[in-house]
């Protein structure tokens, strides 16, 4: 479990550069959980997910990995890495080996396992993204788009993280590409079981498969909740640069004129069903 | 405005030592017109060949068969690029690639002084297109400390500078988020309507399309289908067959057709969607 308590972060602190990105942030992560973290360019979403691996220090306020403070002088950030997997934007440009394999290898190798366990694993996380095995000797320079951003996320999950934190997975590719993707995402969620989190500027993919919204907002936490409980707020996200599913605005619309949905809907699939029900009875 | 003849365009791939692995054909035989003041989106998975009609547009790639003419300038001519350039300016998806001065307002000189305009027009022409994208009052800033949709926004003023018919936009908000995303594209119609600007708007968004006059579906370097966005979203089987989405309300209305509703083809606004259900 993550957990953060107040955690504040300044950019250059102490000179006249000095630029606050994030301000006491509390956050309870459990174990299992697909969380989706949303914001407009700038809010700070992109240094508070740097913070939950120890990439960056905060500069006030603690954050506890299973109980234990993560800066502390014994706590190995290393082994942390392994633990807390990062996949950033853009992952593709980080590929660099000559083959899809030895390109997911690559991290598990850097923590000293045997060379079975390496190629099982490495296997594995191929095989959950999605890769078929005609594409392992292939130059990872060949792939779409979408495929050598599956091949970027079975590197990290080769290393068998207990946290996935995925900064804009789906960013510039196509409605092909992304589903993929999410696909992808979606079954190492369900194989593994492993907390995901998933930073996105996509209402739709957030709303469709995560649990729990946390809405960042000039450094803080502005709201936390299930897709739902965010989405209804659907007003106060426009006024930040953010906006909810096109079904939410519609179901709200359908609320406002009298017909007698229980709730606005953040899916199609839910819009539907509710629809539905209204009109049968 | 554009007019395109049967435009292909092949290009060699080589393996590493640079020998010929193949000739991959991005354009095959596109047959394009696009009038004065449309605004047209074009629609494709990735590697549909839209971006390169893009290129082939601004006289970046030049046509391997075929012809294409820019405001009745043929982009083969070489010594009618920067005619052809000036013509049809272009916006690229990273707005962090397309930015070279220290000031927004010396970022929108930038075309025009290249162009050789005399400095009072200069200013003139700045300020009008800072107004007419809204970033009048940022005219001094650095670009660095604007978000993602004002620096494409200052992007398009740049372009808008150089006073050209068209404005080709390859995937401009693909790195936005959804504010970022709605600004540009209400300044892209403001253009069109206002300003009479020809726009033509590649995307990967579906709701980006639907206020277009006519949308075009790429697949395969071939031009697969063509229409309104209403007659193009009609078709949610085929549109899926080429990789590509339906906006959510197309989708649902479609979603609850195969219940047994009766929502007339190609609903795609919410409003349409109300009026079609309670009416």
């Amino acid at each position: 479990m993550l957990y953060l308590d107040k955690v504040s972060y300044t950019y250059s602190p102490g000179t006249a550069m000095a630029m606050p990105a994030l301000h006491e942030v509390s956050l309870e992560i459990p174990d299992g959980q697909f969380i989706g973290i949303i914001g407009h360019t700038g809010s700070g979403k992109s240094t508070l997910i740097q913070h939950l691996n120890g990439l960056v220090k905060p500069t006030g306020g603690v954050i506890y990995y299973n109980g234990r403070d993560i800066w502390d002088e014994d706590f190995s950030r290393k082994e942390l890495r392994t633990k807390v997997g990062l996949v950033f934007q853009y992952p593709e440009h980080q590929l660099f080996e000559t083959t899809v394999v030895k390109d997911v290898e690559f991290g598990p190798r850097n923590m000293k396992l045997e060379n079975l366990e390496v190629q099982l694993r490495t296997f594995e996380a191929l095989k959950t993204v999605g890769i078929s095995d005609e594409l392992y000797d292939a130059s990872p320079f060949d792939l779409s788009g979408g495929q050598k951003r599956r091949v970027a996320i079975a590197g990290v999950l080769a290393m068998k993280p207990e946290v996935l934190v995925l900064d804009e997975p789906t960013a510039g590719l196509d409605p092909a590409g992304r589903d993929e993707i999410l696909e992808a995402i979606f079954r190492i969620k369900r194989e593994r079981n492993i907390t995901v989190i998933l930073v996105s500027h996509s209402m739709e993919d957030v709303a469709r498969f995560v649990d729990r919204i946390i809405v960042m907002e000039h450094g803080s936490v502005k709201y936390d909740g299930s897709p739902k409980e965010v989405f209804r707020n659907y007003k106060e996200l426009e006024e930040i640069g953010l906006a909810a599913p096109d079904v939410t605005y519609l179901t709200a619309m359908l609320r406002e004129r009298g017909v007698g949905l229980p709730d606005v809907a953040t899916t199609v699939e839910e819009a539907a069903d509710m629809i539905e029900r209204y009109c049968k009875h | 405005m554009i007019k395109a003849n049967k435009l292909a365009y092949e290009y060699i791939r080589r393996d590493e030592e640079g020998n010929v692995e193949g000739i991959i054909r991005a354009l095959d035989g596109v047959d394009l017109e696009i009038k004065k003041g449309d605004f047209v989106a074009i629609l494709g998975h990735n590697g549909s060949g839209k971006s390169t009609i893009a290129k082939e547009i601004n006289a970046i790639l030049e046509p391997t068969e075929g012809t294409l003419f820019v405001n009745g300038l043929d982009v083969s001519d070489e010594s009618k690029i920067w005619d052809v350039r000036q013509s049809a300016g272009m916006v690229f998806q990273n707005p962090d690639n397309q930015i070279v001065a220290s000031l927004v307002e010396e970022d929108v000189a930038f075309g025009p002084e290249n162009l050789g305009v005399p400095s009072p027009e200069i200013k003139q022409r700045v300020a009008y297109a800072l107004e007419k994208v809204g970033m009048e009052d940022h005219r001094g800033s650095s670009p660095n400390a604007l978000s993602g949709g004002q620096k494409q926004r200052v992007a398009i003023a740049g372009i808008l500078a150089m006073k050209p018919k068209c404005i080709v936009l390859d995937e401009p908000t693909a790195m936005l988020d959804p504010g970022g995303r709605r600004e540009v594209i209400k300044t892209l119609h403001e253009l069109n309507k206002k300003e009479g600007i020809t726009i033509l708007l590649i995307t990967h968004y579906m709701d980006e399309v639907t206020g277009a006059d006519r949308v075009i579906v790429m697949d395969d370097g071939k031009i697969v289908m063509q229409g309104t966005p209403r007659e193009i979203f009609s078709k949610v089987d085929e549109v899926k067959s080429h990789h590509l989405d339906v906006p959510q309300v197309t989708e649902l209305a479609y979603e609850l057709n195969k219940r047994g509703f009766r929502f007339p083809p190609g609903v795609l606004t919410k409003e349409e969607f109300i009026n079609a259900l309670l009416g």
